[in-house]
């Protein structure tokens, strides 16, 4: 019994995602191997190699595999995929984007974002908004499954000593080219694997008004999430959505600003250590899962509570 | 050119689903259901598509059991020109309903299938890019931006930390992100039409189609519950609640 991980990488970088994947294999049992495809990744194959738990890592380098294209890497992983009992995505957008093709090829079903292994065939999963949680067995051959990031912490980066092995790279499908992209940039840490988050909602008003939280996470070294209804009135970027269809969180400190607190905005942070709520509505949903709720205007409470600390 | 839209009748996104006491799923009898939302946006874009010129005809396919033609009256409220419910009372997981929607594209041959990105029940994230598998045809998942031209679709993608674009050709899968665009209200006329047009009943069994479940679930139970919070006074109680009790700052 084998697992193949997918790294997730942008050709320079291992994401932080790939360590939590490698947690979830190392619950599964049997040895851990971890793929990078991709163009002049090198120095990824090389990080992978160093994370704990991680027995060989197979590096496929070709311009083809440069920007992550669902058919290539899928195509990629499915030319291997033969050794490999499990196989594992980080449930990320290009996890998501790459698994299902990978399982439907094989004829398996595909397990996503799964929270728990209860064993190497049964594996915990939300559905539902996180309402629920699923108990699910495959009988499938090969179990591909994509890992709720959250519901693993990572191993180390650093104390492994896997031998990377070059393989050969599949060919382009000609089906699909990459066009362009636009990154967000932003000084402030990844909203995924974050320590604090502070996301503002809609009680906000406006992207003006946002700026309010910059100093607030500032001094807590905290990402910037959003709700929902602050991405679609504008006020923030579309990435930092925290929620069922946007980003899942689980930071040790949550600090929800102006947020009411729908299902969906909740299935994307009640797995926060400590949760903080600041509303001027004291019947906001938000409440309901808050360890320590504020009720007050945030445009005073906000700055006092950045001086404050 | 034809478009197929396949759309999921679902518990309505207001629900608070509740665990049923035998662990066995969630409680559903009596609830409200809708259509997906990420549906209700690939209906409205196949419709906006047809409306500028670029699209002949959008066909709306939903599975499951006889109520789903309520869904598809929907999408044919909103545009569709006829609907395809392939009928079966078995569960269906997301694979087996990659394998009925190639059965049908390879009937109905469009050029383009737009998916939603998810279903906000098994909240899987998988049929669109199965069905792209089993097709061998190139997908654009997360889409929120799609434009057709010269045989090919130029689609941007909602990806983490940003945007990214793509060019795939025809034939292709799109599924739809939340900010693709704003479904329509469906206005009473347009009920009273969609109930005139087109839908046919089709069986697995018909398309040929091995739609058994391939994953079992063994219990469906309610998440762990937190316990409950309080509330502070004022900005120094909650500081020093941060500070001293959470030990988070």
């Amino acid at each position: 019994m084998t697992t193949l991980v997918i790294a997730e990488h942008d050709n320079a970088q291992l994401k932080g995602a790939t360590l939590n994947a490698v947690a979830a294999a190392a619950k599964i049992g049997g040895d851990v191997h971890v793929l990078v495809a991709g163009a002049n990744a090198r120095a990824v194959a090389d990080q992978a190699a160093a994370a704990a738990g991680v027995a060989k890592v197979l590096l496929a380098d070709a311009p083809q595999l440069a920007d992550g294209l669902a058919e290539n890497v899928a195509a990629q992983v499915l030319a291997v995929a033969s050794n490999y009992s499990h196989i594992l995505f980080p449930a990320t957008a290009s996890g998501k984007n790459v698994a299902p093709r990978v399982a439907a090829k094989l004829d398996v079903a595909q397990i996503s974002d799964i929270i728990g292994v209860e064993s190497a065939d049964t594996f915990q999963r939300p559905i539902y908004a996180g309402n629920a949680i699923a108990t699910v067995q495959s009988a499938d051959a090969v179990k591909v499954i994509t890992v709720r990031t959250t519901g693993f912490d990572a191993v180390a980066a650093q104390g492994g000593s896997a031998t990377v092995e070059e393989i050969a790279a599949v060919a382009d499908s000609g089906l699909s080219t990459f066009v362009g992209r636009e990154v967000a940039k932003s000084d402030r840490p990844e909203l995924a694997g974050a320590r604090v988050v502070v996301s503002g909602g809609r009680g906000l008003g406006s992207a003006e008004n946002f700026k309010i939280l910059d100093p607030l996470a500032d001094k807590l070294g905290a990402a910037l999430g959003a709700s929902r209804a602050a991405v679609d009135a504008g006020y923030a970027p579309n990435d930092w959505q925290v929620g069922q269809t946007g980003k899942i969180v689980a930071p040790q400190l949550y600090v929800a600003v102006g947020i009411s607190g729908a299902i969906q905005h909740l299935a994307g942070m009640k797995d926060s250590k400590v949760i903080v709520a600041i509303n001027k509505d004291a019947e906001a949903p938000i409440f309901g899962v808050a360890d320590y709720g504020l009720v007050g205007d945030l445009f005073q409470v906000v700055p006092e509570l950045t001086s404050a600390l | 050119m034809k478009v197929l839209v396949p759309v999921k009748r679902v518990v309505d996104y207001n629900v608070k689903v509740r665990v049923k006491s035998d662990q066995t799923g969630v409680d559903i009898a009596n609830v409200k259901m809708s259509m997906n939302p990420f549906d209700e946006i690939a209906v409205e874009e196949a419709t906006r598509l047809k409306e500028k010129g670029t699209v002949a005809e959008v066909v709306a396919v939903s599975c499951g059991v006889a109520q789903c033609q309520e869904t598809l009256r929907t999408a044919m409220a909103i545009g569709a020109d006829r609907g395809v419910l392939v009928q079966t009372d078995a569960e269906l997981q997301p694979l087996a309903v990659a394998k009925l929607l190639k059965a049908l594209v390879d009937k109905e041959q469009p050029q383009l299938v737009i998916l939603g990105k998810q279903a906000i029940d098994d909240d899987a994230n998988q049929t669109g890019q199965m069905l792209a598998a089993l097709l061998d045809w190139p997908q654009a998942t997360f889409a929120s931006k799609v434009e057709l031209a010269d045989g090919k679709v130029t689609v941007t993608r909602e990806v983490d930390g940003g945007l990214e674009t793509l060019t795939l050709k025809l034939p292709a899968i799109v599924t739809t992100d939340l900010r693709l665009n704003e479904p329509r209200y469906v206005t009473l006329p347009n009920i009273m039409k969609a109930k005139k047009k087109q839908l046919d009943t089709v069986t697995p069994e018909e398309l040929g189609v091995d739609a058994a479940p391939r994953l079992k679930t063994l219990k469906v139970s309610e998440p762990p519950a937190r316990k409950a919070g309080i509330k502070v006074a004022d900005v120094a109680a909650l500081v020093d609640k941060l500070k001293n009790e959470a030990k988070v700052v």
